[in-house]
């Protein structure tokens, strides 16, 4: 019996059980709320905004979806399994549209194909065309969307062909199959388990994306959820849209993890076998001009306009308002990465000190916050401490006769909880992967040479793991500094951060003035990029 | 017929030629095998007949016709050439027998299930018809990848070191069957592997290589027993090479007695008799040529001994300090430091030139 009840108290399995907790309490929140169904409210949103919601996300997730899987697999391929000039250049570069956060996207591409834009208005004026469909549309939506997220199906995409789909084309070739015939064939199919992977990366962050809907006042949950909290004041109503986002949320995942199970039983093969196709030089061209067209957009084109824009208000914008903007965002990614990283790292020495199928799943839990949209965590987590400050409020009248407005809901810490959450799988991916590479064994060899406790812990694990921890940090960092709904729904009064800033600019249409902020989040974002591959460069020389 | 030949083939990578000036020919119905340390070429050849590479010069013929020439090169799928990957490369998304019946385009469906069940059955996994390729253990997906292989009926079937990703008990077992499965087959196959155990199992002919050049093209009996190179000598079996001095009578004369010998061409490509030559050679001496005899006046030093069973391979020290190894039953058991009587037991041996010393 005692024996019994210390193992359930043990405390790695009671951490990873307190981590999993703090990812269930939205879910839980986010359902109580059908507890407390306000009639009016319901009545409304049932009848005049749900249809409406639900046309609008499976029409997105359909366009999103059939755009990000045609553009991703299509320069997958070429990158992957072609020879053309600039190939070895634009594998790298076409992952630069992920520093651009697609909210950012969102306005550039507003203003340069709107009707009042420079694009459209060289079409009116010198060729007389017009009646071009309207940019702030569903269209619209999915194509900044998709300049955004296809880097996720390209990404995954590219290496299925670079490591499986060269030697799956040659095996085929060797069967009496012409190359073309032997991708349609052999290596997509082959490839299909990955690319469902990416495809699904990219749903959920349609999902989950905020910025972009409010930029194109584009109708989806999250801008419902945003629109139930702060025009009708009714959490409740918020955290019962949630659960709908949830429902998609969770589909999304079980699809998920079905096509993982694909993954987990192929082999791959060899990268170095790997012998490209070369195209002739019209099809190269072809092809690099396909590619750079997307890059152009995706990145080149928002770039270009953000400095262009930054430049024309610098001098009235670059005040000390700015930089507190740059400190808000610096201070909050630097608490949140290290919270993260911190729980992350508690959370694989956990798994580590006590493997087995229950903390395999306590883990999985654990990471699956990654999937929650923004917008459902923030309500998901100020319901809770709203309610625990109204209590402690209660109590510090009753004992101590201090009136207070409550302690909790004006700080940080909604924010952190938030964060915490949605981004815990960002960092305990490299982390988890580092301390997985140190195998047990390490440790008993370090034992046996007489080195335990702290010693091991300074001179094995933590230059062991060092370089995992910077990338677990870097990449959280510049994931928060991006991040806009959880900001902006639950900070104190006056926290703006930059991707605040863009908010409440772009919702006022001043696109310029969003610019400087926008430009600031790019540079950041670009940081993990240039180290990312630096790294792979490292380890690869 | 040959079916395979290989005129004067050279191959390069920017200025690293990594074949050269290589022949070779393979009869209708043989097995080849290409041997060779890590690097010498010899995947790169295997890709250069299937068409997956180029070459610079010479030509490559199937059948008697050409499909390789420098500046042309017949594209792999027009080639009737069947491949077996070292990773077999099997396509995941298909079952066993989708993947067996992947190369039977243009077959009607009649005739593409009989082959199918047919080469299953060679295989021996009739029952695994079903299964997807990640259900199969790394044996079984070595079949499969030779019966897609082999089902089409090619022209000429080749191997990248197929064995290399099995254990080694499953290895020889595989490398028996293989052989048996080809030759049912009667497809002429060229075999990639740095086995050389692999390779006596599987060929009919055997080509050492080295450094993108063919070191010989032979019989595994000849490899063994008729080196030409001292680079053969030394990449094949177990021996050491003993100096000796050519007398009148052709007989060689070295520490442990007379031998009658041959010996190797300069260049490796003829045997030359000894008695055209007078001077230094060296005498290649495998373990089984060197015997154990108590009574023999011929005495020598154990330096080593290593256990095999049946046999000790024991390490010996002579009088003038050279080595030799050799092969005693193990009941013969002596320790390290004894003096043994050894002796002679080879009746015709291969020697080499001293000054091709300074050669390889």
């Amino acid at each position: 019996m005692v024996r019994a009840l210390t193992q359930w108290f043990d405390p790695w399995r009671l951490l990873a059980g307190a981590v999993v907790a703090l990812v269930l309490v939205p879910v839980g929140v986010s359902l109580l709320a059908f507890a407390d169904v306000d009639a009016s409210i319901w009545q409304h949103l049932a009848e005049f905004v749900l249809p409406d919601l639900l046309r609008n996300t499976f029409w997105l997730l359909l366009g999103v979806g059939l755009a990000v899987t045609l553009v991703g697999v299509s320069l997958a391929a070429l990158v992957a399994l072609c020879e053309f000039p600039g190939r070895r250049w634009l594998q790298w570069a076409l992952l630069l549209p992920l520093a651009v956060p697609a909210y950012v996207n969102a306005f550039v591409v507003i203003d340069l194909l709107d009707f009042s834009g420079p694009l459209q208005s060289w079409l009116r004026g010198s060729w007389g065309i017009t009646g071009l469909p309207d940019i702030r549309s569903g269209w619209g939506v999915v194509l900044v969307l998709t300049l955004s997220l296809y880097p996720y199906v390209y990404l995954i995409a590219r290496n299925a062909f670079a490591t499986q789909g060269s030697a799956a084309l040659e095996a085929a070739q060797a069967l009496g199959l012409p190359p073309g015939q032997g991708f349609v064939r052999v290596a997509l199919p082959m490839a299909r388990p990955w690319i469902a992977a990416g495809l699904l990366l990219a749903l959920m962050e349609t999902l989950a994306d905020f910025g972009t809907m409010a930029v194109f006042n584009f109708d989806t949950f999250t801008t419902a959820i945003y629109k139930a909290w702060y025009g009708m004041f009714s959490l409740s109503a918020a955290a019962q849209l949630s659960c709908f986002l949830l429902l998609f949320v969770l589909v999304m995942v079980a699809a998920e993890q079905r096509s993982r199970r694909g993954i987990r039983y192929t082999t791959v093969g060899r990268a170095s076998a790997l012998r490209r196709r070369r195209l002739s030089p019209l099809t190269g061209v072809l092809a690099l001009g396909f590619a750079m067209l997307v890059l152009m957009l995706a990145f080149g084109l928002p770039v270009v306009q953000l400095l262009r824009w930054s430049l024309a208000t610098a001098l009235q914008d670059l005040d000390a308002r700015y930089w507190g903007f740059v400190w808000h965002s610096v201070l909050l990614a630097v608490l949140g990465a290290a919270l993260v990283v911190a729980v992350a790292l508690l959370l694989a020495y956990a798994a580590r000190q006590r493997p087995g199928a229950w903390m395999t799943w306590l883990q999985r839990l654990a990471t699956l916050g990654y999937a929650f949209p923004g917008a459902v965590l923030a309500v998901g987590w100020f319901i809770p401490v709203a309610a625990l400050d109204a209590w402690l409020a209660g109590l510090g009248q009753a004992w101590l006769g201090v009136d207070t407005n409550g302690w909790l809901k004006g700080t940080l810490l909604v924010m952190l909880l938030g964060y915490l959450v949605r981004f815990l799988a960002v960092a305990f991916g490299p982390v988890g992967s580092g301390l997985q590479r140190l195998g047990r064994h390490v440790d008993e060899a370090a034992n046996s040479m007489g080195v335990a406790g702290w010693a091991l812990l300074l001179r094995v694990h933590w230059p062991a793991l060092r370089t995992s921890l910077q990338t677990a940090a870097v990449l959280t960092f510049v994931d928060i500094v991006k991040e806009m709904p959880i900001t902006l729904m639950t900070r104190p009064f006056g926290w703006d951060t930059l991707a605040v800033r863009i908010f409440e600019m772009t919702s006022e249409g001043e696109w310029q003035r969003a610019a400087l902020p926008a430009l600031a989040i790019v540079l950041v974002a670009l940081v993990p990029m240039v180290l990312l591959t630096g790294q792979k460069e490292q380890t690869h020389g | 017929m040959a079916e395979l030949e290989l005129c004067n083939v050279t191959q390069a990578y920017a200025d690293q030629r990594v074949i050269d000036d290589l022949s070779l020919e393979l009869q209708q119905g043989d097995i080849g095998c290409l041997l060779g340390p890590s690097g010498c070429g010899k995947t790169t050849l295997l890709r250069c007949v299937a068409g997956f590479e180029a070459i610079a010069g010479g030509e490559i013929r199937i059948g008697a016709k050409p499909v390789s020439r420098a500046g042309w090169t017949l594209a792999a799928h027009a080639r009737q050439v069947g491949m077996v990957f070292q990773d077999y490369a099997l396509f995941t998304h298909l079952s066993v027998s989708e993947n067996i019946g992947f190369g039977l385009h243009g077959w009607s469906r009649d005739a593409r299930r009989q082959r199918v069940a047919q080469l299953l059955e060679l295989v021996d996994l009739g029952n695994l018809a079903d299964r997807q390729t990640h259900q199969l253990s790394g044996g079984q997906q070595q079949r499969v990848a030779l019966a897609r292989a082999l089902a089409p009926r090619p022209k000429l079937l080749l191997m990248d070191e197929p064995f290399s990703n099995l254990d080694v008990a499953l290895r020889e077992q595989l490398s028996a069957e293989v052989r048996t499965i080809l030759k049912a087959e009667g497809s002429t196959s060229l075999i990639v592997t740095h086995d050389q155990y692999e390779a006596f199992a599987l060929a009919d002919w055997v080509g050492v290589m080295h450094a993108g050049r063919m070191a010989q093209w032979d019989t595994p009996y000849n490899l063994y027993h008729r080196p030409r190179l001292r680079f053969v000598a030394d990449f094949i079996g177990q021996g050491t090479l003993l100096p000796g001095q050519v007398q009148t009578g052709c007989l060689i004369r070295t520490e442990l007695g007379d031998l009658d010998g041959m010996l190797a061409g300069p260049d490796g490509s003829a045997d030359g008799a000894t008695c055209a030559f007078s001077g230094e050679v060296d005498v290649l001496l495998r373990p089984d040529d060197v015997v154990h005899d108590d009574a023999s006046p011929m005495r020598a030093e154990v330096l080593h001994k290593a256990f095999r069973g049946a046999e000790f391979l024991y390490t010996l020290k002579l009088p003038s300090g050279q080595q030799v190894l050799s092969l005693v039953p193990s009941h013969h058991n002596h320790a390290v430091g004894e003096q043994i009587g050894i002796q002679l037991a080879a009746d015709h041996v291969v020697a080499f030139r001293r000054e091709q010393n300074a050669v390889v």
